[in-house]
């Protein structure tokens, strides 16, 4: 385990920012041009993860285990975000024999 | 060193695919390996309690859900809505905006000091669960209420409406 994280000590905190940043924007890119309500929730969940990595590097930068219980939280919150939003999809499918999410600019069917 | 460019590039690579690719099973998939960079970046932090919990929920439980849903409802290549091309590029011009503003206030701040582990026990899992159940006893606590909640919502909300069917 030494050498491992011997390997993260030459890393400038500015690259974690960097390529959390990169993913996020991945993640709003994915919301912004897919239809299937699958994938937009799945681009949330990147979302969400680029954001638990730098939550973790600050963590470890300033040496206060705060941040990691923080992320620990998300994911919890995640887990229930996702389960919801699947449910809402079958039942949406279940409607609407898709998951289009252009079908539903109405909110009523 | 060397090994975080490696794995960071992997994470965007396959973040890219998951967005990119037509089919949605294969979304899932490649989101799954995304996950798993992103445990190995946790573990080249030392915060293994975070990897192990990454790994099992993540791509174990949300990861699964999405595969099962996925399945359940029969989604593939063929009934796969596409957005308009001018939409995408809209989109993904939109995406490098926010990319691009937050690249330039990055360069704003100059924090360039390298990530050192101060205190290498601090993603342990007895650190972790000390900081849990001392500071943060109330939430953890809120945060089980969620869960039963979004469970109850789920059930609720994935039954077949009794009125309808």
């Amino acid at each position: 385990m030494e050498t491992i994280t011997q390997s993260i000590q030459a890393v400038p905190l500015n690259h974690y920012i960097l390529l959390s940043s990169i993913i996020f924007a991945i993640g709003t890119i994915g919301v912004l041009i897919r239809r299937n309500a699958i994938i937009i929730l799945m681009s949330v969940e990147l979302m969400l993860n680029a954001v638990n990595l730098l939550l973790a590097a600050f963590s470890v930068y300033r040496g206060d285990a705060s941040g990691q219980v923080f992320v620990f939280f998300i994911m919890a919150l995640a887990a229930a975000e996702v389960a919801i939003g699947l449910a809402i999809l079958t039942m949406i499918y279940r409607n609407t024999n898709s998951t289009d999410i252009n079908i539903l600019n109405r909110l009523k069917w | 060193m060397n090994l975080f460019y490696l794995v960071a590039f992997l994470s965007i690579f396959f973040s890219l695919l998951v967005i990119f690719s037509k089919n949605p099973v294969y979304s899932v998939l490649y989101l799954i390996v995304t996950f798993f960079t992103f445990t190995i970046h946790y573990v080249l932090l030392n915060a293994q309690f975070l990897a192990i919990v990454n790994f099992i929920v993540y791509m174990g439980a949300i990861l699964v859900l999405f595969l099962y849903v996925l399945m359940l409802l029969n989604l593939n290549k063929d009934s796969e809505p596409m957005k308009s091309n001018l939409l995408k590029v809209a989109g993904i011009i939109a995406g490098l905006c926010l990319l691009l503003t937050l690249a330039g206030s990055l360069k704003l701040v100059h924090v360039s000091d390298p990530v050192v582990l101060k205190n290498p026990d601090i993603g342990l899992v007895k650190n972790l669960g000390k900081v849990l159940f001392k500071e943060f006893l109330l939430p953890f606590e809120v945060s089980s209420i969620l869960l039963l909640a979004a469970m109850v919502g789920a059930v609720l909300l994935a039954k077949k409406d009794p009125n309808k069917a």
